[in-house]
This record gives C-alpha cells, structure tokens and sequence, in this order.
C-alpha cells in the first residue's frame, strides 16, 4: 500500500498543508455545531432582520433576523454530509464499474458506451432530471448526485485498470493460480489507490458545488433544512439590503470546495509516475 | 482513414441510441402522472382516460419508446402539454440566448485562459505558475449563482450599467440582446476560463519538452516565435477540444446562470419543465442537448485525424 507514503509526503507542502488545515477547521466546525454556534440557526427575530456582522451577530443575520454564523455553522453539516456521501457513493460504485470494464475486455466497450452516454448530458441537468423522478429529498439528492459523478470515476478507474493489469506482477499472480477475484482486490485496486484518491476529493468539491447550485434552482434539498446552497437560494432576494446573506454562504462554499481541490491536486502531483498519463 | 470514420460514426451512433434509451427511461420512470397534473382534481376517470389516449401515455412502456424514437428520426419531438406548441418549436425560441451565451462565455474563456496557460507552462514553477494555477482552481470552487449575485450587485444594482435580469423585449436590437448578456457570459467565462487555463498548461509542458521545440531553440529562434508558434501550434489540439466540449457543455449545463440572469435559454425550459412534469419537453430537450454534446465530441474526433495525421486509424 502506497497510502501511507502519499500522507507523508503531502504534510510536507506547505499549500496542502493549508488546504487540509482549513478543511479540518470547517469539518470540527460542523460536528461540533451546537458548541461553535451557540444561537438557534432557526431561532427568528423579526426586528433583529437582514442586520450586518456585529458582536451579537458574527456574520449579521438574514431575511427572518436567524443568526447567519449559526447557520452556515449548522448547514456545514449537511452541505458536508451530502457531498461526502456522494463521493464515497459515486468513487465505490465508479471503481467496481471501472475495475470490471478495465479488466474484463468484452464487457469494456458496452460499458464504456453507457459511461459516454451519461456523461453527454451536462453534469447539473442530469442531476435536475433525476432529483426530478426521484423527488426532492436529502437522500435523493445524494442518489442522483452519486449517479452523475459514477460514470467520470468509472472512467479515471478504467484507464487505470487498463495500465495496472499489463503490468508483469499481475502477469506473475495470474501464472501462480490466483482467483481473478483475488487479483483485481488485493493486487489491482491497491494500485489505484492513488488515482481514486483524487477523484474522492474532487467529487468532494464538485458535489458541494452541485448541491448548492440544485437547491439554488429549487429542484434540490427541501428549502427548511439549512445548506449552503438553500441558504444563498432562500436569501438571494434580500442581496441588495445586506450581501452577507449570499456572501458568506459563498464564502463557504468557496473555502471548502477550494480546499478540496488543493488537496486532491497535492495527490495528484505526488502520483504513480507509471499512473500519471492515465488521469486528465 | 475509412475505417476510423466508419468506428467512429458507429460508436457514435451507439452512444446515440442509448441516449435515447436513458432519457426515456428517465423520464417515464417520474412518479408524477402528467395527465392528472395537466387536468387538475377536478378530472373525472373518462377525462384521463381520453388525454391519456390522445398522448399515447396509455400503451406500454416500449411501445411508447418505439412511437417516440420513430417520430423523433422524422424530427418530431412532439407537443408541450403545458406550452401548447411543438416541442421542436419551444426549443428553436429558447436556443438564441443560450447560443449567444455559450459563444460569448467561451470567448471570455478562452481569451483568459489560453494566455494565462501560456504563461503558467512557459514560467513553470514560478511565482506567476503559481498564482494562474491557483486562480485556476479558485474559479473551479465558485458557485456561479454565487458570483452572478455578486456580479449583479456590482454592475448591475450599484453601478446600473447592465440590467438586473432579462433578455430585453423580443423585438428589441440585438445590441440590446448582447448588452443583457454580458455580465452572464462573464460569469460562465471566468469560471470556465478555470479548465482552459489548466489544459493550456498541461498542453504547452507535454509540447516544451519535445525535441523540436529544443531544435527551434538551439537553431538560434527567439523565444518568442518557439513559444508561439512552434510550441503553441502543436499543443492547440486539446485545447480547442475542451474549448468545443466547453460550448457543448454550455448548452442547457448553463442553466444555473439562466436562472440568475433571468435568461429564456434552454436551461430555464428544461427546469421549468421538470418543475411542471412536462414529458415531451424534459424529452425532447435532454435528447438534443446530449446529441448536440455527441455530435461535436464526434466532430472534434474527426477533426483530430484531419488536423494530426498520426492519430491511429
């Protein structure tokens, strides 16, 4: 296993170092709302509205006079939630459809053409029309989102799988007898560890960025539970009387998706020199 | 070169029809029924029963799939339920605005982003590497409602030199048209300006190391012409393929800025059609954006073998 090693070498950059800072900041931030935000997100105080930062107030409060900082605190939550199960969702079922085209020649080709076909249609439309037949809800918007995201992993993990299985130590496990299923666990995967990292970080900042913009469209999370995308949606009305009410839910959304990247770009530069043709 | 073309259209063709496959099965897997919702609670059983039929929606599902494709090949997209008209009909109305905003955002993009790649390739692992390699990447995590607020505050509510929203009266000059889409197709260029800056770099490093480009250089040719012509030349393929998939993209993927900007593209009408659970439209509008995606991918494809005779065939 190269894991280890690539988390070594990363704490030595400083940028990454910063980005995986600031992620850990906003991760402790989330599950530790309640203790980092003492106000109700919820709590309305209609006099106290759309009021800019201030001592009581760390980020001002929006159209229902909510306290903004305990929202974006509470919506870290879910924002946080949704795109880390859809990451994990669409890299686990991506790398089994990847490993399986990759490996198996004649189910490569149909596999492939179903993964162009996905991947014709623009990333938010096919999750509109799927949040659409599967109806707004939480776990429906991971669902459609892990759909839309599995064909691009499945993709990264076939041309992977295509590189690894020429490779002479899989020629030397496949002469001594090893079951094909025991070759692609123990002997292909952990070799695309790598390549399947990035894409985990990256479907991470994607999938934030997704989430906000369906509940943005109002085609996404159902409008009560405070994300960073429904917050931005609910508000953006009430821009011109106080920018914070976008501005800092952006913010957000910008931070945590920037650092995502940066990480998964630190990946990405410390890969397999032998893998790294096969990611673009 | 035959055969390449003839693989090519075939897998093409392939994808196609799967396509086809995926948005129908999208589409009638929907749990809402379009009929009820067309008529109201006020329907009776009979009522349904006769829209059903008028619409084809009561025969089984392949046989629906079978009536749809054939007059989907004769260019029959069918009839809206909620707008009344030809869906062919509503698209071609929509199309101007996302077409002019796709080709303005991608100007934008490329006029930042080939550039800024230049310059980050050239002056690998320097300070201004660094910082276009960053921007890159700060505008791959901007939402873009979220810069289009922004934008409108700035430009359009405080400075008021565009409008907040709209597209102008259908009659007005295109001036004016392309006056309203201005601070959008600012928005979607600068952050797609984000993937060009990074396919430029990563193109123009694959071509600096190439021998020609240190043939050029010890034959005495000042930077410049090895840069940007011979450099420059050779790595323009992938860049004007991701500038080709960035329009196709654009069309219907820019349906978050459409809604910010109030823009009647084809975004909006698929999104309003979902709202409104109108088949023939979410159909008919996935169909023509994921072909219109497929057929430049395709042509790109071609292209390639035209442009650079050692493509494989």
């Amino acid at each position: 296993m190269q894991l280890p090693r690539i988390v070594r070498q990363l704490l030595h950059r400083r940028i990454v170092m910063v980005a995986a800072l600031v992620l850990l900041v906003v991760v402790v931030l989330a599950l530790g709302a309640p203790w980092f935000a003492s106000a109700d997100p919820n709590d309305t105080a209609v006099l106290e509205r759309l009021k800019g930062p201030s001592g009581a107030h760390l980020m001002g409060t929006d159209e229902l006079g909510r306290d903004l900082y305990a929202r974006i605190v509470h919506g870290a939550r879910y924002s946080l939630a949704i795109a880390a199960l859809t990451a994990l969702g669409s890299v686990i079922a991506g790398t089994l459809l990847g490993l399986i085209a990759g490996f198996f020649r004649r189910l490569d080709t149909p596999l492939m053409r179903l993964v162009d076909a996905m991947m014709s249609f623009p990333d938010i439309l096919l999750a509109i029309a799927l949040v659409a037949i599967l109806g707004p809800s939480l776990v429906n918007v991971v669902l459609a989102l892990v759909l839309v995201y599995t064909p691009r992993v499945a993709r990264v993990v076939r041309a992977s799988t295509l590189v690894v299985r020429e490779l002479l130590f899989v020629e030397a496990v496949r002469a001594l007898g090893v079951r094909t299923s025991r070759i692609l666990w123990r002997h292909i995967l952990p070799n695309l560890m790598s390549p399947i990292l990035v894409q985990v970080s990256f479907i991470f900042a994607y999938a934030i960025l997704a989430e906000a913009g369906l509940s943005f469209l109002g085609v996404g999370v159902p409008p009560e539970i405070p994300t960073w995308g429904t917050m931005v949606a609910g508000s953006q009305q009430y821009a011109s009387q106080a920018i914070g009410v976008v501005l800092f839910p952006g913010l957000a959304i910008i931070v945590t998706a920037l650092s995502l990247q940066l990480l998964g770009d630190g990946v990405r530069d410390l890969l397999d020199p032998k893998l790294k043709k096969t990611l673009s | 070169m035959q055969r390449f073309i003839v693989s090519k259209l075939g897998g093409m063709l392939a994808v196609l029809a799967l396509v086809a496959v995926l948005v129908f099965v999208l589409t009638r897997a929907a749990s809402g029924d379009p009929v009820s919702v067309l008529l109201g609670d006020q329907a009776t059983a009979e009522d349904i029963a006769r829209v059903s039929k008028e619409y084809g929606l009561d025969k089984p599902l392949p046989v629906q799939f079978g009536y749809w494709l054939r007059e989907v090949v004769q260019g029959n997209l069918g009839q809206s339920i909620f707008l009344q008209r030809p869906v062919t009909q509503a698209l071609r109305e929509r199309a101007e605005p996302t077409t002019l905003l796709a080709l303005m955002a991608v100007a934008i993009a490329a006029c930042i982003g080939i550039p800024c790649g230049i310059v980050s390739a050239v002056f690998r692992g320097r300070a201004v590497d660094q910082v276009f390699t960053g921007v890159a990447m700060l505008g791959a995590s901007v939402p873009s409602f979220w810069l289009g607020i922004v934008l409108i505050q700035i430009f359009a509510v405080s400075l008021g030199w565009f409008p907040v929203s709209g597209y102008g009266a259908p009659d007005a000059p295109l001036t004016e048209r392309l006056h309203a889409l201005m601070l959008p197709s600012a928005v979607l260029g600068l952050l797609n300006s984000a993937l060009i800056i990074r396919f430029t770099r990563a193109s123009m490093l694959d071509v600096l190391g190439e021998d020609y480009v240190r043939t050029a250089r010890s034959k005495g040719l000042p930077e410049r012409t090895v840069v940007l012509k011979h450099a420059l030349r050779n790595a323009l393929v992938p860049i004007v393929t991701v500038i080709g998939l960035t329009i196709a993209l654009m069309i219907g993927g820019a349906v978050v800025t459409e809604t910010v900007f109030g823009l009647p593209g084809v975004g909006n009408l698929v999104v309003s059609a979902v709202l409104r659970r109108d088949y023939p439209v979410i159909q008919g509008a996935l169909l023509v954006i994921a072909a219109i995606y497929v057929l430049i991918n395709f042509s790109i494809d071609l292209l390639y073998a035209v442009v650079d005779p050692r493509v494989k065939f």
